[in-house]
């Protein structure tokens, strides 16, 4: 195994890390903030997806389509939190997964009525279609360098955002005590609305990046949700660092899971039975993490709350 | 229910009555011709949405030339999309068979699809024209009388491709298939045909579209040719990832016409120019009734070339057309249909071809390039012949005489 090889997959892990660290980001605030579960979360990071490749094919510019992208997004997600998400804030758990899972079926029959069933074509910006060289002998794709450097600008953004400005430190006393906070004269409810589009503007960013790579499809956003709420839990509810930390693991134990374990199973097993077992360890490899964080951290690695 | 009516006698008198209609609408419609009813699967979303939407638009079209009608006799059309999802499709298929009791199917594009409704329809006794998946289970003990691969065995096209690999001279290659029955059946098949050491087999998620992983591993490898089955979406961004990954340089891509066809080259473009690629057909492919179906196809469709998929889902309804009229009009008279498309009597795309003992054709199989037609439009070219009158490696344990 050479270390060229190693290197390779470790830049893959991050960039999927980073990306799912976008999602989580968002859907660990609201989470952490007003205690909604918002399953429609993926739908978001769908919508950013779509919208992003078709502005890219009408415009032919990449960066108009990620502005676009985020913009039409905001206000779907600002028109979601008027007409639904007001609506749940006092209701229990169950009552806000069953509705935001109905808007994700709405939302994936709108799509299908828009775009059709079939998956839409994300152009790679030609510039970046082609690989640089890295180190010698590795040749990195130039997307998904373009893909690392967003995501950890916005990370970065993020974490000043949060931890070093008054209205992060809101944001913060909300997620951690929020009668504490109501007490103390934060108005929770309005700092929510904002953290709501915010989170729906990283979702739009991540579904406008990962367009390209992965296919622009119905139900792209559920698969995605899933990995996501993964890093929620091992991260620890309503911390954005938390988020950041467990998405980093969890994209680079998921690469692990895909790209090591099969190679280790094909040394010893024939090819078939190795595919046939691979993607279970790769699969699993994401749980196993998230088991092993909860018996050492039940409430996650960073949790907000105490 | 205000009052005690007497139920007992009541009973009897409805059900005597609802006997009574049944019986006059069975007259009714027994007395009118029935028509033929064919049961159609489009996979126009999952996996194979793309390859679905081709094979959707050549039966279109097959549809469209014959005025609607089968043999003459008129045809009612019962389509669903089966989303290339095994358990949904055999839902579907359990509906078509049980409430629109069809007459004739066809369409799933993937093979794990077809598996899972063969083993229905083969009990209902209702051939089925296999428009594109081949698994080689139906062409060896498992083969059915009522299953025609009317497109091809799997592993054909992969043989072939070997048998380009092989005579190209290629020493090391890394091989690169989805984990599902046809692409077990395509490694299997151009292992058959190529000699040289083959450094790795990677098995991929079905509908995988990320291939980050397995590229470092092509890269670690170092192999000088990649042989990849990856149809639809998977492909196109397997290529794209490929070449986005420099890795196109040093190592010589070489697929089967599935993953080269116009459907890909549509949504990849020119990294594609060069790519060699194995199939049973081309748009270029000279015979009369090739010419008159690329033609109309290319009238239809605004100028694009057809696929492959399409050829045959093309071909499958002429095939049904000509089954039916030789059976008489009378669809409902299984083995005669069946003994009808055995014969493959019609104007095939491909030219003709017969069928072996297990219902799978002996054909031709063809080089292709992707270079540039007339009008500087990336699109595939025929070379030459790779493999003639070629059968697949499972008739012999097929019992079918």
């Amino acid at each position: 195994m050479s270390g060229i090889l190693v290197l390779e997959q470790l830049l893959n892990g991050l960039g999927y890390g980073l990306m799912l660290f976008l999602l989580a980001a968002g859907l660990t605030l609201v989470f952490g903030i007003m205690d909604v579960l918002n399953l429609a979360h993926g739908s978001l990071f769908m919508s950013g997806a779509y919208v992003a490749a078709e502005a890219h094919t009408r415009t032919g510019s990449f960066t108009a389509a990620i502005v676009i992208a985020v913009a039409v997004t905001v206000v779907v997600a600002l028109l979601l939190e008027v007409l639904l998400m007001r609506r749940l804030y006092t209701r229990d758990h169950l009552a806000q997964v069953l509705a935001t899972f109905g808007v994700i079926l709405v939302a994936d029959d709108i799509v299908k009525m828009t775009w059709g069933p079939s998956p839409v074509m994300a152009p790679t910006p030609a510039a970046l279609s082609g690989p640089i060289n890295l180190v010698d002998g590795l040749p990195y794709p130039a997307y998904r360098l373009v893909i690392l450097a967003g995501g950890l600008l916005v990370a970065l953004a993020l974490y000043l955002l949060v931890n070093h400005t008054r209205i992060g430190m809101r944001v913060r006393a909300g997620a951690s005590d929020r009668p504490m906070a109501e007490l103390m004269g934060v108005r929770v409810g309005r700092i929510f609305n904002g953290v709501f589009l915010l989170g729906a503007a990283l979702a739009a960013l991540a579904g406008a990046l990962m367009g390209p790579i992965v296919a622009v499809q119905v139900g792209m956003g559920e698969a995605i949700l899933i990995p996501a709420l993964v890093v929620l839990v091992i991260g620890g509810i309503g911390s954005v660092r938390g988020a950041f930390v467990a998405a980093l693991l969890v994209g680079v134990v998921d690469t692990i899971g895909r790209a090591f374990v099969p190679m280790l199973l094909r040394a010893t097993l024939p090819p078939a039975t190795a595919a046939d077992l691979g993607p279970l360890f790769a699969e699993v490899a994401m749980y196993a993490l998230m088991v092993v964080v909860l018996i050492f951290r039940p409430s996650g690695l960073f949790s907000a709350r105490s | 229910m205000s009052h005690p009516s007497p139920k007992l006698p009541a009973l009897p008198r409805t059900l005597l009555s609802l006997l009574l209609c049944g019986a006059a609408l069975g007259g009714a419609v027994s007395a009118m011709a029935a028509p033929v009813k064919v049961g159609l699967a489009l996979d126009i979303s999952g996996p194979f949405a793309a390859l679905g939407a081709e094979a959707r638009d050549g039966f279109a079209l097959g549809i469209k030339q014959l005025g609607g009608k089968l043999g003459g006799q008129d045809v009612e059309f019962v389509q669903a999309d089966m989303a290339g999802s095994p358990d949904q499709a055999k839902q579907l298929v359990d509906r078509m068979i049980q409430r629109d009791k069809i007459d004739i199917f066809s369409g799933p594009i993937g093979s794990n699809v077809a598996l899972a409704v063969g083993p229905t329809l083969f009990n209902a006794k209702v051939p089925y024209l296999s428009a594109n998946a081949g698994p080689s289970q139906f062409a060896g003990a498992q083969c059915n009388a009522f299953f025609f691969g009317t497109a091809y065995q799997n592993d054909q096209f992969h043989e072939a491709a070997g048998k380009f690999a092989q005579d190209r001279g290629f020493k090391k290659t890394v091989l690169i298939a989805p984990n599902y029955p046809a692409g077990k059946d395509a490694l299997g098949g151009f292992k058959r045909q190529f000699k040289g050491q083959v450094a790795d087999e990677l098995y991929t998620k079905l509908g995988q579209i990320d291939y980050a992983a397995e590229l470092a591993q092509l890269r670690a490898a170092k192999p000088d040719s990649i042989y990849f089955f990856l149809p639809g979406a998977m492909g196109i961004n397997f290529i794209k990832q490929f070449v986005g990954a420099g890795l196109s340089k040093d190592i010589t891509l070489v697929t089967s016409g599935f993953s080269a066809d116009e459907d890909v080259i549509g949504a990849v473009g020119e990294p594609m120019l060069g790519l060699f690629n194995t199939s049973h057909w081309a748009h270029d492919l000279d015979n009369a009734a090739n010419k008159a179906f690329v033609a109309a196809f290319r009238k239809e469709y605004n100028g694009r070339y057809p696929s492959v998929y399409a050829a045959q889902a093309y071909d499958a309804i002429l095939a049904m057309d000509a089954a039916v009229k030789q059976a008489g009009g009378n669809a409902q008279n299984r083995e005669a249909v069946v003994a009808a498309l055995k014969k493959a009597n019609y104007a095939s795309t491909r030219g003709t071809f017969k069928y072996a003992n297990n219902h799978f054709p002996i054909e031709n199989f063809y080089l292709r390039v992707i270079g540039k037609d007339a009008q500087g439009k990336v699109t595939n070219k025929l070379i030459n012949t790779v493999l003639t009158n070629y059968g697949d490696s499972y008739a012999a344990k097929c019992p079918l005489k």
